[in-house]
């Protein structure tokens, strides 16, 4: 793309002043997903009776939109992102609360609403549209606006977790908590607060292993997996195994044949299988860096709303990525958690691309901000 | 935490609580504080001290340092969140190198892995010595109903009967009409009829779930395995005398039976039994070297499945529970004893020219030499005079120690119930003796025999039989010498290719059989010999340069048929069966093939000296056959 420095035009300042590098690497993100889904989906969509292609052509349809959705998104300026987050954060509230009445049960949750003939999943939409509210909440009180932002954030964050423990999903629970923990943190939380938090954290968690019975199950098998069906986990074991250094090669691997979530949650074990350790810390390092150079892109920046709805923003992304690999690789007690732009799943996609569009668009160079 | 809130609110207006925040971060972002209080042009050089005295009012200045203050921190601690992520990384990458490329992917990450697999069941399996399932429990249901709940009984039993048309549904609706609360009315539904029963939709009809015995071989194991009752009780065979041990464990019971030994042996002995219009028949294959029965049949037998199908009598055990009168079979141990005793040498022999009288009996020859014989020409001649007079010269006492040591006196030591006990004379007279040494007034189970062959040519050493696999082979009590064991083996591997030998039709190329007829006349209702009442038999063992296996069949009251020239002897009905069974077991048992022409075998069962020079011109119905006759 030939644009000259001195453009004025929207997409010529776009141009000069978004994240290039970030926004390459969320690229090859989505297209190394595609690759996964066109070899990981074809056994489950057969086993569910549909076409081979099925989840591939409707993961390839949603990419460009998604892709549009990102980059349009980022040509926003920071008053617009706040503008589009607090509208996401209503509306996605709402859906949140609309799944509870009257949402489709799937696998012992309530976590989808069916909108227009689209099934969406509101509680991705609600993660990025939260980070960038808190965010603003937080600058603005410590900045010293006449606002209880602390408040206001807190309150949000404990509705929405609220709405996010009903359906239940813990695992979303968990991302958001760390989103306002982190910004809290960033916002100045004293030090005494952040140990009392930590504790409480810990607390939650224990009380999440008592308070919902598939969570005990989980990190029950997760410490002896004598104890019952670790039936997926071992099967991601063996797939990584198999695929050694370099893979078998694509669409060799065997193990998305045996894998109910082998197009989703286990993407990352069909990715070790056919294309390699290699391959996975290749997929790793364009997460870690997507991570690690937005937050030494903001940490120069002045804008403390900036720093903060970026930081959160990327937490969600990076925690997210850490969550699903860690729980494929038997690392924590698996969760239900979406590989970022790789893993199928149409909300989850849409969401993102929103989400990294606001990072984007809060990590554009402005004038006055020292880069 | 609350407080901070407020501490952070009232900053704006008095600035009254900022140093207290400050002195809350003092720890966290002092290098970066002071790196940016450089960068910050007019506030350069101002301390903290300087900041928190300053006067509330202080403007602008105040409003640049908690922009500053905020910022900073904010900074330090993304330092912070931005090392914990960069660690999470690589904790996941590491793991990631661990999984791929260092841990053993042949290692199970649990041993419980396989065992997660098993199925429970209340009654544990019974395996084959190769794992082969012969007995195994399923889950099923069984439908009851509760009269007092039933709204039309006759209506019910009539719908009941389109899914279950076994059942009558003029008699279900009387039994469903009765003033009780429970009826049964089918054990073990399958699926497919229980979903149809379902969808009948009659209230007062219940499923039961229980467990159901499968015997997936069905009547080829029957008098081996036993059969359970309707409560999966354990009432017969191994089913009973192993009850408790197969509730109690979940581990498959593993037996010493090779299922396709089994069905080449249920084969071919039912095949004789119906070419020979026998009523029933029993079969054995023992491995000599452990005792181990590889095959075990009676016939007829009867379907464990469905127990009381077939008549009553199937239920009868030929093989341990029937005794029998062998006859001429018995003519091996009887050799082997005076051999043993040293009353005899194989080079020695007796004169068989006329027969013995003893008291009112006469002992004759089925077809009489008429001649001194030596002792190889009276084993394959059957002759009963030269075993009468050998064993007499051993004694009745030697020959009931012998007997004893035998285990031919006392009940088979065996895994299942049905075994018979040995009938022999209270008083152990000569005659006695005399009959005995053709296998005549002793009566033993065919298992009795199939063992005692298998201790005569094991090196002499008592073979205790059994049906459950065995690890190591135990050592029995010595019964006869080495020496006279390899006698027993060379007598028997004569019989089958000496031209005059009675076992000539068992004979197998390349696996070296050794055997021996036996036919005795069945005694009547009237306490006396009948003559058309025959068991007849031939016990076989293969390869007789190191016998492996011992192969007895009996066939109880064979009819002679145009191709035997109607003879219902051992050697005409019994041996030819058994030589198929040695042709289509010797592969399964992995024997390999020899040529029994090699000087290496030829010289091995060789007979020095060798026989008597005068040989009569063997008549038909001598090679074939043996009999006693007796007044």
């Amino acid at each position: 793309m030939a644009i000259a420095r001195n453009d004025t035009s929207v997409l010529g300042r776009w141009w000069w002043t978004v994240d290039r590098w970030t926004l390459a690497a969320l690229v090859a993100l989505a297209a190394v997903g595609m690759i996964l889904t066109v070899t990981a989906s074809p056994p489950v969509a057969e086993r569910i009776g549909a076409d081979p292609f099925y989840f591939a052509r409707k993961q390839g349809v949603l990419l460009l939109p998604a892709l549009a959705i990102m980059l349009t998104v980022s040509l926003a300026d920071l008053r617009l992102v706040r503008r589009v987050a607090v509208a996401m954060l209503g509306g996605s509230l709402l859906l949140l609360a609309g799944t509870l009445l009257f949402g489709a049960e799937i696998k012992g949750a309530t976590r989808w609403v069916s909108i227009a003939g689209f099934t969406v999943q509101p509680s991705e939409f609600v993660k990025p549209a939260f980070a960038v509210v808190g965010a603003w909440m937080f600058s603005a009180q410590r900045l010293g606006e006449e606002i209880p932002g602390f408040v206001i954030a807190t309150g949000l964050y404990a509705l929405v977790l609220t709405l996010l423990l009903l359906q239940p999903d813990v695992g979303q629970a968990a991302v958001l908590s760390a989103i306002w923990f982190t910004q809290f943190f960033l916002a100045g939380l004293p030090m005494a607060a952040v140990i009392a938090m930590a504790g409480l954290g810990a607390a939650g968690m224990v009380a999440a292993y008592f308070a919902f019975p598939h969570v005990q199950s989980r990190i029950d098998r997760f410490l002896d997996p004598g104890l019952g069906d670790s039936y997926q986990i071992d099967r991601a074991m063996e797939a990584f195994s198999a695929g050694g250094v370099f893979g078998r090669g694509p669409g060799q691997g065997t193990v998305k044949t045996v894998l109910p979530d082998g197009h989703a949650d286990f993407i990352f074990a069909v990715a070790g299988e056919e294309f390699g350790l290699i391959a996975c810390l290749v997929i790793v390092a364009i997460f870690a860096f997507v991570v690690l150079r937005g937050f030494a892109r903001v940490l120069h920046d002045n804008d403390l709303f900036v720093v903060l709805a970026a930081t959160g923003l990327l937490m969600q992304f990076g925690l997210q990525a850490l969550i699903n690999m860690a729980s494929t690789l038997s690392l924590i007690p698996t969760k239900g958690m979406t590989l970022p732009f790789i893993s199928y799943g149409g909300s989850s996609l849409i969401a993102l691309a929103v989400g990294m569009g606001m990072l984007l668009a809060l990590t554009r160079k402005r004038p006055g901000v020292m880069g | 935490m609350f407080g901070s809130f407020r501490t952070s609110r009232d900053a704006a207006p008095g600035h009254r609580r900022e140093p207290r925040l400050d002195g809350h971060f003092a720890d966290d972002g002092r290098t970066a504080r002071r790196h940016a209080a450089r960068r910050a042009g007019s506030e350069r050089g101002e301390t903290e001290e300087m900041r928190r005295e300053a006067p509330p009012s202080s403007g602008p200045t105040r409003a640049d340092g908690v922009f500053r203050q905020a910022i900073e921190t904010g900074r330090t601690r993304l330092l912070i969140t931005g090392a914990v992520m960069a660690l999470a990384f690589v904790a996941v990458s590491g793991r990631l190198v661990d999984v791929a490329a260092i841990a053993d992917p042949h290692e199970p990450r649990q041993l419980t892995a396989v065992r997660a697999q098993e199925v429970e069941t209340e009654r544990a399996a019974i395996v084959d010595r190769n794992g082969v399932l012969l007995a195994t429990s399923l889950g099923t249901v069984s439908l009851s109903a509760n009269p007092h709940k039933l709204l039309d009984p006759v209506e019910a039993a009539q719908k009941i009967a389109t899914v279950l048309p076994e059942l009558d549904p003029e008699r279900l609706a009387s039994r469903l009409s009765k003033e009780t609360g429970f009826v049964w009315i089918h054990r073990n539904l399958t699926p497919r009829q229980q979903e149809r029963v379902n969808r009948l939709g009659i209230p007062g009809v219940e499923f039961h779930k229980r467990e159901s015995r499968v015997y997936p071989q069905g009547r080829l194991l029957s008098h081996v395995l036993g059969y359970t009752d309707v409560d999966n009780k354990g009432i017969s065979g191994l089913e009973k005398s192993f009850d408790e041990r197969l509730r109690a464990r979940d581990e498959p019971l593993r037996l010493s039976i090779d299922v396709r030994m089994q069905h080449v042996l249920h084969e071919e002995l039912q095949g004789a039994i119906d070419q020979f219009s026998a009523i029933g028949g029993a079969g054995v294959v023992l491995d000599v070297k452990t005792g181990e029965v590889a095959a075990l049949v009676s016939l007829p037998d009867f379907d464990p499945n469905h127990p009381t199908a077939d008549p009553q009598e199937t239920r009868f055990n030929r093989a341990t529970l029937g005794v029998y009168e062998l006859g001429s079979t018995f003519k091996i141990f009887n050799t082997a004893m005076a051999l043993d005793a040293g009353t005899v040498s194989m080079a020695g022999g007796y004169d068989a020219s006329k027969p013995l009288r003893v008291a009112n009996y006469t002992i004759n020859d089925f077809h009489a030499e008429n001649r001194w014989l030596s002792v190889p020409e009276i084993f394959i001649h059957s002759s009963n005079i030269g075993s009468a007079k050998m064993a007499l010269e051993v004694g009745p006492a030697g020959q009931k120690a012998f007997m004893q040591r035998m285990g031919f006196l006392d009940r088979l030591d065996l895994e299942v119930g049905e075994t018979g006990t040995p009938q022999y004379p209270d008083i152990w007279r000569p005659i006695n003796t005399m009959t005995i040494s053709f296998g005549h007034g002793l009566s033993v189970t065919p298992l009795h025999l199939a063992s005692g062959v298998a201790s005569m040519l094991n090196g002499g050493t008592r073979v205790s039989p059994t049906l459950l696999k065995r690890d190591a082979a135990p050592v029995g009590a010595r019964v006869v010498s080495p020496d006279v064991s390899t006698a027993v083996r060379k007598l028997m591997r004569l019989n089958t290719i000496d031209p005059e030998g009675s076992g000539g039709n068992a004979n197998v190329p390349g696996y070296v059989v050794g055997g021996k007829t036996g036919t005795a006349e069945k005694i009547g209702a009237s306490g006396t010999y009948a003559r058309k009442a025959l068991i007849s038999s031939f016990v076989a063992a293969f390869p007789m340069t190191d016998p492996r296996y011992v192969v007895y069949a009996v066939l109880d009251e064979p009819k002679g048929t145009k191709e035997t020239l109607n003879y219902a002897t051992g050697g005409w009905v019994a041996a030819p069966m058994v030589g198929r069974v040695i042709e289509r077991i010797a592969p399964i048992a992995g024997i390999t093939p020899v040529d029994p022409q090699d000087p290496s075998v030829r010289l091995a069962l060789a007979i020095q000296p060798p026989m008597q020079e005068q040989k009569h011109l063997a008549s038909f119905e001598t090679r074939m056959a043996s009999a006693i006759q007796t007044d």
